[in-house]
């Protein structure tokens, strides 16, 4: 057992206004979160219309565990382990695509369903003497703990028993409602395949900067204060459209009052939102039809509602951050306690005009592209955090912003906009969820 | 004098120096105002606008991107990257001298570099090029990483 398997190591990483720079940069560390918060949390696994019909799959990770999701009937999809019980093969690699009525590993030509359960072996005869009904591998593809498709949207929890998905989210999920209520027909569908960026950094570097308002100033005045000046220069004639990237790039250049007044909230385990009472995304054009075809749907107040709520960012705990407004989500799939794969995806409003999906698709590689201005000072941020991390001048990481005296997490909260209140509340949920089965193991012994 | 297909490729290859050295202002010029310079994220990709690209950069976008090269601020150019393009001689797909039409392929090696890391992408350039006023301008460009699929770190500047 290393140093940190017990709560009490742990629970010590984590101070109400500190935290250990072992929890971004130690490989044990790394090796529990997979260990203990990855299988013990709900983590977002892929949208259905990814693979809509029986058979599609796609190939990824929960945590640093291989799975697919696989559409099994017309209206279940499961999530199996990526890898055949006989030697160990990964079943698929492809990151997309159809397998028909079973799987098939390519080593041996054992087959499964695509529940996992095992379908056939070639030459049975030669396990007819043995006792392999019993073994592991007559067990076939090994399916996750849990599965939820939530309006689309569909999160697994590895381990077999613990916190139901309700509880889990509770009302967080108003922000993946209000996503999905933006379409006219309550439905999205996922455009194309997702950006993938790769950060040589920790992967809650990339969940903390979601929440982080008072950087966009000051990391993101290259781009966004440059467009703004360039925009100035242009003299742009008043009835010429503003350039929809302006639109989109501007308004990370607010002030500081701005992000204040915002708002953030936060639910318990470890979920909260950025931009309360307005956002970023607040002041974007009308799109002509949208309104009228939502109005339709819903009626005129409750489409006012919905649009009404912009929501910048919202984290759900562990590891994937929305936009509501926009239709984009980005999971941050943990490679090493150094590496990340950060793939953005956005999705298409069904029923609403394609204009939406082009805003939609100019944020995502305007501000989440390997080849994108704001990307490139965030990661450069990240990266020379993880670099000076490993210096003994400090051992803690400072998250103390409009701190205060007996913060209860389990409580929703709405506070100013600059507070870290919302990585204090990640961190709360990391050192339970981290803690949770390692505290039962040692009752249990 | 009239143009020729050598004209043409003279001017991929001078493009190619003038990122090599960092001549952005005379590249943006090289430019006509409506184009747009386009790198896919999928293999093959037909669509810009309603899925995700790495780049779909209007005039306005190309100029932000020069300008923010060039700023004091700009942190992830502290210090600056630097980069090389090695190119095979450019396919002059389309040559249509009468209406100043022109279309060429070009595969190419980009190599980007700052600090201690460098990568190495390869990639084929498309581009669509206009005679204006006796001078050849791109109307368009593409440019198709062989690997625009896979999970990079920060491309920098312009391959």
């Amino acid at each position: 057992m290393g140093k940190y398997e017990t709560p009490e190591a742990v629970n010590a990483l984590v101070q109400p206004h500190q935290v250990h720079k072992d929890t971004y940069i130690d490989a044990e560390i790394f090796d529990l979160e997979m260990k203990h918060l990855f299988s013990n949390t709900w983590v977002f696994v892929g949208h259905d219309s990814q693979t809509s019909k029986k058979g599609d799959y796609i190939t990824t990770q929960i945590g640093t565990q291989p799975v697919i999701m696989v559409r099994h009937k017309d209206d279940d999809i499961k999530v199996l382990y990526n890898r055949c019980p006989h030697k160990g093969t990964k079943i698929a690699i492809d990151r997309a695509g159809n397998t028909g009525k079973f799987f098939r590993c390519p080593y041996h030509a054992w087959s499964f369903k695509t529940d996992g359960c095992l379908l056939a072996i070639p030459l049975k005869k030669g396990y007819a003497q043995t006792k392999f009904k019993e073994s592991e591998a007559n067990k076939g593809m090994q399916a996750v703990g849990e599965v939820k498709n939530y309006r689309g949207f569909v999160f697994a929890r590895l381990a077999d028993e613990g916190i139901s998905f309700e509880d889990y989210f509770g009302d967080s999920l108003s922000s993946l409602d209000n996503m999905v209520d933006r379409s006219p027909e309550g439905r999205l569908e996922v455009a194309g395949p997702p950006l993938r960026y790769m950060h040589q950094c920790n992967w809650k570097m990339l969940v903390d900067n979601q929440t982080d308002t008072c950087h966009p100033m000051v990391a993101h005045e290259s781009s966004a204060g440059t467009a703004v000046k360039i925009f100035e220069e242009a003299n742009w004639p008043e009835d010429k459209p503003k350039p929809m990237a302006m639109e989109i790039i501007a308004p990370f250049m607010s002030p500081y009052e701005f992000f204040e007044e915002m708002g953030i909230r936060t639910w318990p385990n470890g979920h909260g939102h950025t931009g309360v009472h307005h956002s970023i995304h607040s002041d974007y054009s009308t799109i002509p039809g949208y309104t009228e075809a939502m109005e339709e749907t819903y009626g005129e107040e409750r489409a006012a509602e919905i649009l009404g709520e912009n929501r910048h960012n919202t984290v759900y705990f562990p590891n994937i951050m929305i936009k509501g407004p926009i239709q984009q989500l980005r999971n941050f799939i943990p490679m090493g306690p150094d590496k990340t794969l950060v793939e953005s995806y956005i999705y298409r409003l069904v029923g609403a005009p394609d204009i939406l999906t082009q805003r939609t698709a100019m944020y995502n590689r305007l501000i989440n592209a390997p080849t994108s201005m704001v990307g490139h000072d965030d990661l450069e941020m990240y990266e020379r955090a993880q670099e000076g991390l490993h210096s003994q001048a400090s051992d803690w990481i400072n998250i103390e912003r409009l701190h205060e005296d007996g913060e209860d997490f389990e409580v929703e909260a709405v506070e100013n906009g600059t507070t870290e209140r919302q990585m204090r509340n990640q961190m709360n949920a990391w050192a339970k969820f981290m803690t949770l089965a390692m505290g039962a193991k040692e009752a249990a012994e | 004098m009239s143009i020729t297909r050598d004209d043409i490729i003279d001017f991929i290859y001078a493009e190619a120096r003038m990122l090599d050295e960092g001549r952005y202002t005379e590249w943006l010029d090289l430019w006509l105002e409506d184009g747009f310079y386009w790198m896919p994220l999928d293999y093959k990709q037909k669509d810009p606008h309603n899925m995700t690209s790495l780049l779909y950069e209007d005039d306005f976008m190309r100029r932000l991107r020069v300008e923010r090269l060039n700023g004091e601020r700009t942190f992830s150019q502290k210090p600056k990257s630097r980069c090389h393009h090695v190119i095979q001689r450019p396919f002059v797909d389309e040559f249509d001298a009468e209406a100043g039409v022109f279309k060429t392929n070009t595969s190419m090696h980009y190599i980007e570099t700052r600090l201690d890391d460098q990568f190495l992408l390869a990639l084929t350039a498309t581009h669509e090029l206009k005679l204006v006023d006796g001078k050849i301008r791109i109307a368009n460009k593409r440019v198709d990483l062989l690997n625009s699929d896979a999970a990079f770190g920060n491309i920098q500047l312009l391959p």
